[in-house]
Protein backbone atom coordinates (compact mmCIF):
# COMPACT_ATOMS: atom_id res chain seq x y z
CA UNK A 1 0.00 0.00 0.00
CA UNK A 2 0.75 3.45 -0.50
CA UNK A 3 -0.32 6.92 0.12
CA UNK A 4 -0.68 10.16 -0.80
CA UNK A 5 -1.11 13.21 1.25
CA UNK A 6 -1.94 16.44 -0.46
CA UNK A 7 -0.47 19.12 1.99
CA UNK A 8 -2.41 22.08 3.04
CA UNK A 9 -0.27 25.25 2.65
CA UNK A 10 -0.73 28.84 1.61
CA UNK A 11 2.73 28.82 -0.88
CA UNK A 12 4.66 30.41 1.86
CA UNK A 13 3.82 28.16 4.89
CA UNK A 14 2.75 24.41 5.33
CA UNK A 15 -0.06 24.03 7.70
CA UNK A 16 -0.28 22.30 10.49
CA UNK A 17 -2.64 20.24 9.36
CA UNK A 18 -0.31 17.95 7.65
CA UNK A 19 1.59 16.47 9.87
CA UNK A 20 -1.74 15.54 11.29
CA UNK A 21 -2.50 13.56 8.10
CA UNK A 22 0.71 12.04 7.99
CA UNK A 23 0.00 10.48 11.44
CA UNK A 24 -3.81 9.18 10.49
CA UNK A 25 -1.70 8.10 7.42
CA UNK A 26 0.74 6.09 9.43
CA UNK A 27 -2.72 4.31 11.25
CA UNK A 28 -3.18 2.89 7.68
CA UNK A 29 -0.40 1.72 6.96
CA UNK A 30 2.54 1.78 3.88
CA UNK A 31 4.83 4.52 2.11
CA UNK A 32 3.41 7.76 2.45
CA UNK A 33 4.52 10.66 0.20
CA UNK A 34 2.86 14.24 0.09
CA UNK A 35 2.01 16.62 -2.63
CA UNK A 36 3.19 20.22 -2.85
CA UNK A 37 0.67 21.93 -5.29
CA UNK A 38 1.30 25.48 -5.63
CA UNK A 39 3.19 28.08 -6.85
CA UNK A 40 6.91 29.20 -5.48
CA UNK A 41 6.29 27.00 -2.76
CA UNK A 42 9.97 25.28 -2.33
CA UNK A 43 9.78 26.30 1.34
CA UNK A 44 6.60 24.48 2.01
CA UNK A 45 8.25 21.41 0.28
CA UNK A 46 11.26 21.46 2.81
CA UNK A 47 8.81 22.39 5.62
CA UNK A 48 6.88 18.55 4.21
CA UNK A 49 10.18 17.08 3.86
CA UNK A 50 10.87 17.29 7.76
CA UNK A 51 7.90 15.28 8.97
CA UNK A 52 8.56 11.70 9.92
CA UNK A 53 7.30 9.27 8.09
CA UNK A 54 7.12 11.13 4.84
CA UNK A 55 8.93 8.79 2.17
CA UNK A 56 8.78 11.20 -0.96
CA UNK A 57 8.02 15.17 -1.16
CA UNK A 58 5.88 15.39 -4.89
CA UNK A 59 6.44 19.08 -5.65
CA UNK A 60 4.11 20.91 -8.31
CA UNK A 61 5.40 24.49 -8.42
CA UNK A 62 3.68 26.28 -11.51
CA UNK A 63 1.16 29.20 -12.08
CA UNK A 64 -1.87 27.41 -12.73
CA UNK A 65 -1.61 25.63 -8.79
CA UNK A 66 -1.10 29.50 -7.49
CA UNK A 67 -4.23 29.33 -5.97
CA UNK A 68 -4.91 25.90 -6.17
CA UNK A 69 -8.10 25.55 -8.08
CA UNK A 70 -9.77 23.04 -8.27
CA UNK A 71 -10.27 22.33 -11.85
CA UNK A 72 -6.50 22.38 -12.13
CA UNK A 73 -5.15 20.95 -8.68
CA UNK A 74 -7.45 17.66 -9.25
CA UNK A 75 -6.30 17.03 -12.77
CA UNK A 76 -2.72 16.72 -11.29
CA UNK A 77 -3.88 14.65 -8.47
CA UNK A 78 -5.54 11.83 -10.81
CA UNK A 79 -3.13 11.66 -13.00
CA UNK A 80 -0.66 10.68 -10.13
CA UNK A 81 -3.20 8.38 -8.39
CA UNK A 82 -2.31 5.47 -10.20
CA UNK A 83 -0.35 3.03 -7.79
CA UNK A 84 -1.98 4.68 -4.30
CA UNK A 85 -4.24 2.92 -2.29
CA UNK A 86 -5.07 5.86 -0.30
CA UNK A 87 -5.45 9.27 -1.04
CA UNK A 88 -5.87 11.84 1.80
CA UNK A 89 -6.56 15.81 2.06
CA UNK A 90 -7.46 18.00 5.39
CA UNK A 91 -11.37 18.40 5.50
CA UNK A 92 -10.57 22.18 4.93
CA UNK A 93 -11.99 24.41 2.45
CA UNK A 94 -9.41 23.59 -0.05
CA UNK A 95 -9.09 19.72 0.60
CA UNK A 96 -13.37 19.73 0.55
CA UNK A 97 -13.12 21.95 -2.50
CA UNK A 98 -10.82 19.86 -5.34
CA UNK A 99 -11.16 16.06 -3.54
CA UNK A 100 -14.85 15.19 -5.02
CA UNK A 101 -13.45 15.88 -8.29
CA UNK A 102 -10.65 13.26 -7.82
CA UNK A 103 -12.97 10.81 -6.26
CA UNK A 104 -15.70 11.56 -8.99
CA UNK A 105 -12.59 11.10 -12.21
CA UNK A 106 -11.49 8.19 -10.50
CA UNK A 107 -14.76 6.50 -10.45
CA UNK A 108 -14.35 6.09 -6.63
CA UNK A 109 -16.27 7.13 -3.36
CA UNK A 110 -15.05 10.09 -1.22
CA UNK A 111 -14.81 8.84 2.16
CA UNK A 112 -15.26 12.87 3.90
CA UNK A 113 -13.78 14.04 7.07
CA UNK A 114 -13.04 10.66 8.83
CA UNK A 115 -11.75 11.12 12.56
CA UNK A 116 -10.40 7.64 13.33
CA UNK A 117 -8.67 4.80 11.36
CA UNK A 118 -10.06 1.24 12.39
CA UNK A 119 -8.47 -0.32 9.12
CA UNK A 120 -7.01 -0.20 6.11
CA UNK A 121 -10.09 0.28 4.67
CA UNK A 122 -12.90 1.17 7.53
CA UNK A 123 -13.18 4.91 8.54
CA UNK A 124 -15.02 6.23 11.53
CA UNK A 125 -16.75 9.68 10.34
CA UNK A 126 -19.56 11.88 11.91
CA UNK A 127 -23.07 12.13 10.73
CA UNK A 128 -25.75 14.42 11.37
CA UNK A 129 -23.58 17.57 13.01
CA UNK A 130 -21.74 14.97 14.97
CA UNK A 131 -24.63 13.51 16.62
CA UNK A 132 -24.24 10.27 15.67
CA UNK A 133 -20.76 8.66 14.45
CA UNK A 134 -20.43 6.21 11.12
CA UNK A 135 -18.41 3.40 10.55
CA UNK A 136 -17.95 2.50 7.22
CA UNK A 137 -16.46 0.12 5.00
CA UNK A 138 -14.33 0.43 1.26
CA UNK A 139 -14.06 -1.71 -0.94
CA UNK A 140 -12.99 1.00 -3.99
CA UNK A 141 -9.64 0.00 -5.03
CA UNK A 142 -8.17 3.62 -4.11
CA UNK A 143 -9.71 5.19 -1.48
CA UNK A 144 -10.18 9.30 -1.85
CA UNK A 145 -10.96 10.54 1.78
CA UNK A 146 -10.80 14.28 3.95
CA UNK A 147 -9.40 14.04 7.32
CA UNK A 148 -10.97 16.18 10.05
CA UNK A 149 -6.78 17.11 11.32
CA UNK A 150 -8.09 18.23 14.52
CA UNK A 151 -9.24 14.03 15.42
CA UNK A 152 -5.18 13.38 14.95
CA UNK A 153 -2.19 14.15 16.59
CA UNK A 154 0.82 16.03 14.68
CA UNK A 155 3.64 13.30 13.06
CA UNK A 156 6.76 14.34 14.50
CA UNK A 157 9.16 16.68 12.76
CA UNK A 158 13.31 16.01 12.20
CA UNK A 159 13.10 13.93 8.69
CA UNK A 160 14.30 14.57 5.57
CA UNK A 161 12.61 12.98 2.87
CA UNK A 162 13.71 12.97 -0.61
CA UNK A 163 11.91 16.05 -2.66
CA UNK A 164 11.40 15.55 -6.02
CA UNK A 165 10.00 18.10 -8.88
CA UNK A 166 7.14 17.27 -11.31
CA UNK A 167 6.57 18.74 -14.50
CA UNK A 168 2.85 18.59 -15.06
CA UNK A 169 0.99 21.87 -15.24
CA UNK A 170 -2.96 20.98 -15.80
CA UNK A 171 -4.36 24.66 -16.23
CA UNK A 172 -8.18 23.58 -17.28
CA UNK A 173 -8.78 26.78 -18.50
CA UNK A 174 -12.52 26.24 -16.51
CA UNK A 175 -12.30 28.58 -13.65
CA UNK A 176 -9.78 31.59 -13.09
CA UNK A 177 -8.85 33.53 -9.76
CA UNK A 178 -10.34 37.17 -9.39
CA UNK A 179 -9.36 38.53 -5.85
CA UNK A 180 -8.83 37.18 -2.16
CA UNK A 181 -10.35 38.90 1.17
CA UNK A 182 -7.84 37.33 3.57
CA UNK A 183 -8.20 38.07 7.67
CA UNK A 184 -4.83 39.13 8.37
CA UNK A 185 -4.04 38.01 12.18
CA UNK A 186 -1.03 38.31 14.32
CA UNK A 187 -2.65 35.46 16.15
CA UNK A 188 -2.21 31.60 15.70
CA UNK A 189 -4.78 30.28 13.27
CA UNK A 190 -7.83 28.55 15.04
CA UNK A 191 -7.60 25.06 13.52
CA UNK A 192 -3.77 25.78 14.89
CA UNK A 193 -4.56 27.60 17.84
CA UNK A 194 -3.77 25.26 21.74
CA UNK A 195 -6.06 27.91 23.14
CA UNK A 196 -9.02 29.60 21.70
CA UNK A 197 -11.76 32.50 23.04
CA UNK A 198 -14.44 32.58 20.88
CA UNK A 199 -17.77 35.17 21.38
CA UNK A 200 -21.10 34.77 20.76
CA UNK A 201 -24.20 36.18 20.46
CA UNK A 202 -23.80 37.75 24.35
CA UNK A 203 -21.02 39.73 22.96
CA UNK A 204 -23.80 41.99 21.44
CA UNK A 205 -21.79 43.84 18.41
CA UNK A 206 -18.50 43.40 16.45
CA UNK A 207 -16.75 46.30 18.61
CA UNK A 208 -17.67 44.45 22.07
CA UNK A 209 -15.37 41.45 20.32
CA UNK A 210 -12.18 43.58 20.99
CA UNK A 211 -12.68 42.33 25.12
CA UNK A 212 -11.13 39.46 23.67
CA UNK A 213 -8.11 40.45 22.71
CA UNK A 214 -6.28 40.97 25.87
CA UNK A 215 -6.76 37.85 27.11
CA UNK A 216 -6.02 36.43 23.59
CA UNK A 217 -2.67 37.97 24.29
CA UNK A 218 -1.87 36.89 27.27
CA UNK A 219 -2.70 33.48 26.79
CA UNK A 220 -1.33 32.90 23.12
CA UNK A 221 -5.10 31.98 21.73
CA UNK A 222 -6.60 32.57 18.41
CA UNK A 223 -10.62 34.20 18.44
CA UNK A 224 -13.30 32.42 17.39
CA UNK A 225 -16.99 33.22 17.16
CA UNK A 226 -20.50 31.26 16.55
CA UNK A 227 -22.63 30.92 14.07
CA UNK A 228 -24.81 33.40 15.91
CA UNK A 229 -22.22 36.18 16.07
CA UNK A 230 -20.77 35.46 12.16
CA UNK A 231 -24.84 35.60 11.05
CA UNK A 232 -24.89 38.92 13.13
CA UNK A 233 -22.34 40.32 11.18
CA UNK A 234 -20.38 41.40 14.43
CA UNK A 235 -17.36 39.37 12.93
CA UNK A 236 -16.18 37.70 9.12
CA UNK A 237 -17.23 34.18 8.69
CA UNK A 238 -13.66 32.45 8.59
CA UNK A 239 -13.59 32.81 12.47
CA UNK A 240 -16.42 30.76 12.67
CA UNK A 241 -16.47 27.54 15.02
CA UNK A 242 -18.83 24.96 14.68
CA UNK A 243 -20.43 22.47 11.79
CA UNK A 244 -20.34 24.75 9.11
CA UNK A 245 -17.12 26.29 10.11
CA UNK A 246 -13.89 25.21 11.73
CA UNK A 247 -13.80 21.91 13.47
CA UNK A 248 -11.19 22.89 15.85
CA UNK A 249 -9.38 20.81 19.28
CA UNK A 250 -7.34 23.24 21.24
CA UNK A 251 -6.37 22.62 25.06
CA UNK A 252 -8.49 25.18 26.04
CA UNK A 253 -11.25 26.39 24.69
CA UNK A 254 -13.18 29.62 26.01
CA UNK A 255 -16.40 30.07 24.84
CA UNK A 256 -18.20 33.43 26.00
CA UNK A 257 -21.62 34.53 25.72
CA UNK A 258 -22.11 31.89 23.51
CA UNK A 259 -25.27 29.42 24.26
CA UNK A 260 -24.42 26.54 23.13
CA UNK A 261 -26.24 25.61 19.57
CA UNK A 262 -25.95 21.74 18.54
CA UNK A 263 -23.82 23.36 15.40
CA UNK A 264 -21.54 24.97 17.61
CA UNK A 265 -21.08 22.06 19.84
CA UNK A 266 -20.01 19.95 16.54
CA UNK A 267 -17.12 22.58 15.87
CA UNK A 268 -15.42 22.32 19.42
CA UNK A 269 -16.70 19.64 22.05
CA UNK A 270 -13.12 17.76 21.53
CA UNK A 271 -11.21 19.93 23.24
CA UNK A 272 -9.37 19.00 25.94
CA UNK A 273 -10.67 21.57 28.39
CA UNK A 274 -13.54 23.94 27.69
CA UNK A 275 -14.93 26.92 29.84
CA UNK A 276 -17.77 28.42 29.24
CA UNK A 277 -18.87 32.32 30.21
CA UNK A 278 -22.56 33.22 29.99
CA UNK A 279 -25.05 34.90 32.34
CA UNK A 280 -27.78 32.17 31.41
CA UNK A 281 -27.06 29.33 34.05
CA UNK A 282 -29.29 27.15 32.00
CA UNK A 283 -27.64 27.52 28.42
CA UNK A 284 -26.55 24.00 27.36
CA UNK A 285 -22.68 24.80 26.75
CA UNK A 286 -22.84 24.43 31.08
CA UNK A 287 -23.57 20.53 30.05
CA UNK A 288 -20.45 20.06 28.41
CA UNK A 289 -18.27 22.90 29.82
CA UNK A 290 -15.15 21.64 32.05
CA UNK A 291 -15.68 24.87 34.03
CA UNK A 292 -18.58 27.31 34.10
CA UNK A 293 -18.81 30.96 35.23
CA UNK A 294 -22.24 32.27 35.28
CA UNK A 295 -22.20 36.19 35.13
CA UNK A 296 -21.88 38.86 33.09
CA UNK A 297 -19.08 38.66 30.48
CA UNK A 298 -19.03 42.49 30.92
CA UNK A 299 -17.92 42.23 34.07
CA UNK A 300 -16.08 38.91 33.89
CA UNK A 301 -13.65 39.64 30.75
CA UNK A 302 -11.94 42.69 32.13
CA UNK A 303 -11.35 40.60 35.63
CA UNK A 304 -10.15 37.65 33.26
CA UNK A 305 -7.59 39.51 31.47
CA UNK A 306 -6.25 41.15 34.78
CA UNK A 307 -5.97 37.95 36.38
CA UNK A 308 -3.95 36.17 34.24
CA UNK B 1 -30.72 31.00 -19.04
CA UNK B 2 -31.77 28.20 -17.43
CA UNK B 3 -30.90 27.32 -13.52
CA UNK B 4 -31.07 23.60 -12.79
CA UNK B 5 -31.47 23.24 -8.96
CA UNK B 6 -31.10 20.01 -6.67
CA UNK B 7 -32.61 19.53 -3.55
CA UNK B 8 -32.12 16.89 -1.12
CA UNK B 9 -34.90 15.38 1.03
CA UNK B 10 -33.44 15.40 4.29
CA UNK B 11 -33.98 15.38 8.26
CA UNK B 12 -35.66 18.48 9.36
CA UNK B 13 -32.91 20.81 11.30
CA UNK B 14 -34.70 21.01 14.10
CA UNK B 15 -35.07 17.47 14.70
CA UNK B 16 -32.85 15.99 17.03
CA UNK B 17 -31.34 12.57 15.57
CA UNK B 18 -31.43 9.15 17.83
CA UNK B 19 -28.98 6.16 16.73
CA UNK B 20 -31.62 3.38 16.36
CA UNK B 21 -30.64 0.15 19.21
CA UNK B 22 -28.94 -1.89 16.91
CA UNK B 23 -26.53 0.70 15.63
CA UNK B 24 -27.61 0.09 12.30
CA UNK B 25 -28.65 3.59 11.18
CA UNK B 26 -30.23 6.87 12.56
CA UNK B 27 -33.80 6.37 13.24
CA UNK B 28 -35.78 7.83 10.97
CA UNK B 29 -39.04 6.53 11.70
CA UNK B 30 -42.09 9.33 12.19
CA UNK B 31 -39.43 12.15 12.38
CA UNK B 32 -40.05 15.53 9.69
CA UNK B 33 -38.57 15.83 6.66
CA UNK B 34 -37.58 18.81 4.76
CA UNK B 35 -35.70 20.59 1.93
CA UNK B 36 -32.30 20.70 3.08
CA UNK B 37 -31.02 23.63 4.08
CA UNK B 38 -28.00 24.58 1.62
CA UNK B 39 -30.33 23.53 -0.81
CA UNK B 40 -33.42 25.68 0.14
CA UNK B 41 -30.67 28.50 0.02
CA UNK B 42 -29.60 27.43 -3.75
CA UNK B 43 -33.61 27.32 -4.96
CA UNK B 44 -33.78 31.25 -3.00
CA UNK B 45 -30.39 32.11 -5.39
CA UNK B 46 -32.31 30.62 -8.28
CA UNK B 47 -35.78 32.51 -7.81
CA UNK B 48 -33.69 35.83 -7.38
CA UNK B 49 -31.37 35.45 -9.99
CA UNK B 50 -35.07 35.06 -12.21
CA UNK B 51 -36.43 37.60 -10.34
CA UNK B 52 -33.24 39.86 -11.78
CA UNK B 53 -34.18 39.20 -15.23
CA UNK B 54 -30.61 36.80 -15.43
CA UNK B 55 -32.69 33.73 -15.23
CA UNK B 56 -35.50 32.48 -17.29
CA UNK B 57 -36.52 28.82 -15.98
CA UNK B 58 -35.65 26.89 -13.11
CA UNK B 59 -36.02 23.39 -12.82
CA UNK B 60 -36.04 21.73 -9.87
CA UNK B 61 -34.50 17.70 -9.48
CA UNK B 62 -34.63 15.92 -6.55
CA UNK B 63 -33.62 12.09 -6.53
CA UNK B 64 -35.01 8.95 -3.97
CA UNK B 65 -38.45 7.66 -3.20
CA UNK B 66 -41.56 9.07 -4.06
CA UNK B 67 -41.72 11.60 -0.96
CA UNK B 68 -39.44 13.55 -2.62
CA UNK B 69 -41.93 15.18 -4.57
CA UNK B 70 -43.15 16.83 -1.52
CA UNK B 71 -39.63 18.99 -1.72
CA UNK B 72 -40.37 19.06 -5.37
CA UNK B 73 -43.50 20.79 -4.69
CA UNK B 74 -41.87 22.85 -1.96
CA UNK B 75 -39.29 24.27 -4.50
CA UNK B 76 -42.16 24.81 -7.12
CA UNK B 77 -44.13 26.95 -4.66
CA UNK B 78 -41.04 28.73 -3.66
CA UNK B 79 -40.80 29.92 -7.39
CA UNK B 80 -39.14 27.34 -9.26
CA UNK B 81 -40.71 26.51 -12.76
CA UNK B 82 -41.02 22.92 -13.18
CA UNK B 83 -39.82 19.74 -11.62
CA UNK B 84 -38.04 15.97 -12.43
CA UNK B 85 -38.20 13.30 -9.89
CA UNK B 86 -35.55 10.70 -10.07
CA UNK B 87 -37.26 7.61 -8.70
CA UNK B 88 -35.35 4.87 -6.47
CA UNK B 89 -35.77 3.54 -3.15
CA UNK B 90 -31.72 2.24 -3.53
CA UNK B 91 -29.90 4.15 -0.74
CA UNK B 92 -27.15 6.26 -3.27
CA UNK B 93 -24.12 7.83 -2.07
CA UNK B 94 -22.82 10.86 -3.54
CA UNK B 95 -21.59 9.18 -6.83
CA UNK B 96 -24.46 7.76 -7.57
CA UNK B 97 -26.32 10.89 -7.36
CA UNK B 98 -23.64 13.00 -9.21
CA UNK B 99 -23.90 10.52 -11.77
CA UNK B 100 -27.75 10.76 -12.32
CA UNK B 101 -27.37 14.57 -12.06
CA UNK B 102 -25.13 14.51 -14.90
CA UNK B 103 -27.91 12.65 -16.83
CA UNK B 104 -30.23 15.44 -16.28
CA UNK B 105 -27.55 18.04 -17.41
CA UNK B 106 -26.72 16.41 -20.30
CA UNK B 107 -30.68 16.32 -21.08
CA UNK B 108 -31.55 19.73 -19.84
CA UNK B 109 -28.70 21.78 -20.59
CA UNK B 110 -28.67 24.04 -18.06
CA UNK B 111 -26.49 27.34 -18.38
CA UNK B 112 -25.82 26.99 -13.94
CA UNK B 113 -26.72 24.58 -12.04
CA UNK B 114 -27.10 25.35 -7.69
CA UNK B 115 -26.47 23.30 -5.61
CA UNK B 116 -26.75 23.11 -1.27
CA UNK B 117 -22.92 22.64 -0.53
CA UNK B 118 -23.86 19.91 1.34
CA UNK B 119 -26.68 18.24 3.29
CA UNK B 120 -27.17 18.09 7.17
CA UNK B 121 -27.41 13.94 6.97
CA UNK B 122 -25.00 12.44 5.49
CA UNK B 123 -22.64 15.29 5.61
CA UNK B 124 -20.31 14.56 2.58
CA UNK B 125 -20.07 18.36 1.06
CA UNK B 126 -19.25 15.77 -2.52
CA UNK B 127 -22.17 16.83 -5.18
CA UNK B 128 -21.27 19.77 -6.34
CA UNK B 129 -17.79 18.79 -7.11
CA UNK B 130 -18.81 15.12 -8.51
CA UNK B 131 -21.20 16.99 -10.43
CA UNK B 132 -18.32 19.61 -11.76
CA UNK B 133 -16.13 16.50 -12.49
CA UNK B 134 -18.22 14.49 -14.72
CA UNK B 135 -19.80 17.38 -16.67
CA UNK B 136 -16.45 18.98 -16.90
CA UNK B 137 -17.88 22.52 -15.66
CA UNK B 138 -15.74 24.69 -13.81
CA UNK B 139 -17.20 25.04 -9.59
CA UNK B 140 -17.63 27.43 -7.24
CA UNK B 141 -18.15 26.00 -4.41
CA UNK B 142 -19.34 27.34 -0.95
CA UNK B 143 -20.73 30.88 -2.40
CA UNK B 144 -21.58 33.55 -0.36
CA UNK B 145 -21.94 36.04 -3.68
CA UNK B 146 -22.95 34.59 -6.99
CA UNK B 147 -22.80 37.59 -9.70
CA UNK B 148 -23.06 36.67 -13.56
CA UNK B 149 -22.26 38.99 -16.85
CA UNK B 150 -21.03 37.91 -20.42
CA UNK B 151 -21.21 34.50 -19.63
CA UNK B 152 -19.53 34.44 -17.08
CA UNK B 153 -20.29 33.98 -13.12
CA UNK B 154 -18.51 35.54 -10.52
CA UNK B 155 -18.74 33.30 -7.38
CA UNK B 156 -17.26 34.88 -4.03
CA UNK B 157 -16.49 31.56 -1.82
CA UNK B 158 -16.23 31.72 1.95
CA UNK B 159 -12.60 29.83 2.40
CA UNK B 160 -10.72 29.18 5.39
CA UNK B 161 -8.42 31.89 5.72
CA UNK B 162 -11.74 34.69 4.29
CA UNK B 163 -12.95 35.25 1.33
CA UNK B 164 -12.18 34.20 -2.79
CA UNK B 165 -13.92 35.37 -5.29
CA UNK B 166 -12.94 33.24 -8.63
CA UNK B 167 -14.70 33.61 -12.16
CA UNK B 168 -16.34 30.45 -14.18
CA UNK B 169 -17.13 30.17 -17.86
CA UNK B 170 -20.77 29.26 -17.86
CA UNK B 171 -22.18 26.85 -18.06
CA UNK B 172 -21.05 25.67 -14.39
CA UNK B 173 -21.57 24.70 -10.73
CA UNK B 174 -22.22 26.44 -8.12
CA UNK B 175 -22.52 25.15 -4.15
CA UNK B 176 -24.21 27.63 -1.65
CA UNK B 177 -22.89 28.61 1.52
CA UNK B 178 -25.24 29.81 4.69
CA UNK B 179 -24.97 33.64 3.96
CA UNK B 180 -25.42 33.49 0.06
CA UNK B 181 -29.13 34.59 1.14
CA UNK B 182 -31.79 34.14 3.41
CA UNK B 183 -34.39 32.13 1.89
CA UNK B 184 -38.13 33.10 1.59
CA UNK B 185 -41.25 31.47 2.81
CA UNK B 186 -44.11 30.51 0.22
CA UNK B 187 -47.11 32.41 0.18
CA UNK B 188 -50.33 30.53 0.27
CA UNK B 189 -51.22 31.21 -3.30
CA UNK B 190 -48.08 30.27 -4.60
CA UNK B 191 -48.50 27.08 -3.01
CA UNK B 192 -51.42 26.16 -4.54
CA UNK B 193 -50.22 27.35 -8.05
CA UNK B 194 -47.57 24.81 -7.21
CA UNK B 195 -49.47 22.13 -7.10
CA UNK B 196 -50.45 23.03 -10.97
CA UNK B 197 -46.55 23.33 -12.00
CA UNK B 198 -45.48 20.10 -14.14
CA UNK B 199 -42.83 17.35 -12.52
CA UNK B 200 -41.40 14.86 -14.63
CA UNK B 201 -41.20 11.21 -12.94
CA UNK B 202 -38.20 9.10 -14.37
CA UNK B 203 -37.18 5.97 -12.68
CA UNK B 204 -33.48 5.88 -12.04
CA UNK B 205 -33.40 2.66 -12.99
CA UNK B 206 -34.25 3.11 -16.88
CA UNK B 207 -31.17 6.27 -16.67
CA UNK B 208 -27.62 3.79 -17.64
CA UNK B 209 -26.25 4.43 -14.42
CA UNK B 210 -24.49 2.23 -12.09
CA UNK B 211 -26.45 3.12 -8.60
CA UNK B 212 -23.90 0.48 -6.11
CA UNK B 213 -21.57 2.51 -3.60
CA UNK B 214 -18.71 0.16 -2.78
CA UNK B 215 -19.00 1.77 0.49
CA UNK B 216 -20.62 0.12 3.31
CA UNK B 217 -22.13 1.39 6.29
CA UNK B 218 -21.28 -0.86 9.45
CA UNK B 219 -22.43 0.79 12.55
CA UNK B 220 -24.03 4.09 13.49
CA UNK B 221 -23.27 5.32 16.98
CA UNK B 222 -24.23 7.99 19.48
CA UNK B 223 -21.01 10.23 19.94
CA UNK B 224 -19.34 9.56 22.99
CA UNK B 225 -20.87 12.22 25.38
CA UNK B 226 -18.94 14.93 27.41
CA UNK B 227 -20.42 15.26 30.86
CA UNK B 228 -20.83 18.66 32.33
CA UNK B 229 -18.17 19.78 34.91
CA UNK B 230 -17.99 22.07 37.48
CA UNK B 231 -19.45 25.73 38.14
CA UNK B 232 -16.74 27.63 39.54
CA UNK B 233 -17.90 31.17 41.72
CA UNK B 234 -15.38 33.72 40.59
CA UNK B 235 -13.08 34.71 38.08
CA UNK B 236 -10.13 33.72 40.83
CA UNK B 237 -11.78 30.44 41.43
CA UNK B 238 -11.93 29.74 37.46
CA UNK B 239 -7.84 31.35 36.98
CA UNK B 240 -6.90 28.48 39.80
CA UNK B 241 -8.23 25.68 38.49
CA UNK B 242 -7.54 26.46 35.17
CA UNK B 243 -3.53 26.40 36.26
CA UNK B 244 -3.56 23.89 39.13
CA UNK B 245 -6.30 21.50 38.33
CA UNK B 246 -6.44 21.53 34.22
CA UNK B 247 -3.50 23.03 33.78
CA UNK B 248 -4.43 24.51 30.37
CA UNK B 249 -2.33 27.34 31.28
CA UNK B 250 0.80 28.56 33.25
Amino acid sequence: MSILIYAEHDNTELKAETAKLVHAASQIGGDIDVLVAGHDCAAVAQAAAAISGVSRVLVADAGCYQYQLAENVSALVVELADGYSHILAAATTTGKNFMPRVAALKDVAQISDIIAVESADTFVRPIYAGNAIATVQSSDAVKVMTVRASAFDAAALGHSAAIEALTQAHDAGLSHFVSAELTVSERPELTAANVIISGGRGMQNGENFALLNGIADKLGAAIGASRAAVDAGFVPNDMQVGQTGKIVAPQLYIAVGISGAIQHLAGMKDSKVIVAINKDEEAPIFQIADYGLVGDLFDILPELEAAL
Amino acid sequence: MKILVPVKRAIDYNVKVKVKADESNVDLANVKMSINPFCEIAVEEAIRLKESGTATEIVVVSIGALACVEQIRTALALGADRGIHIQTEAELDSLQIAKLLKTVVDKETPDLVILGKQAIDSDNNQTGQMLAALTNMGQGTFASKVAISDGQVAVTREIDGGLQTVSLTLPAIVTTDLRLNEPRYASLPNIMKAKRKPIETIAADSLDVNLTSNVKLLKVSAPAQRSGGVKVADVAELVAKLKTEAKVIA
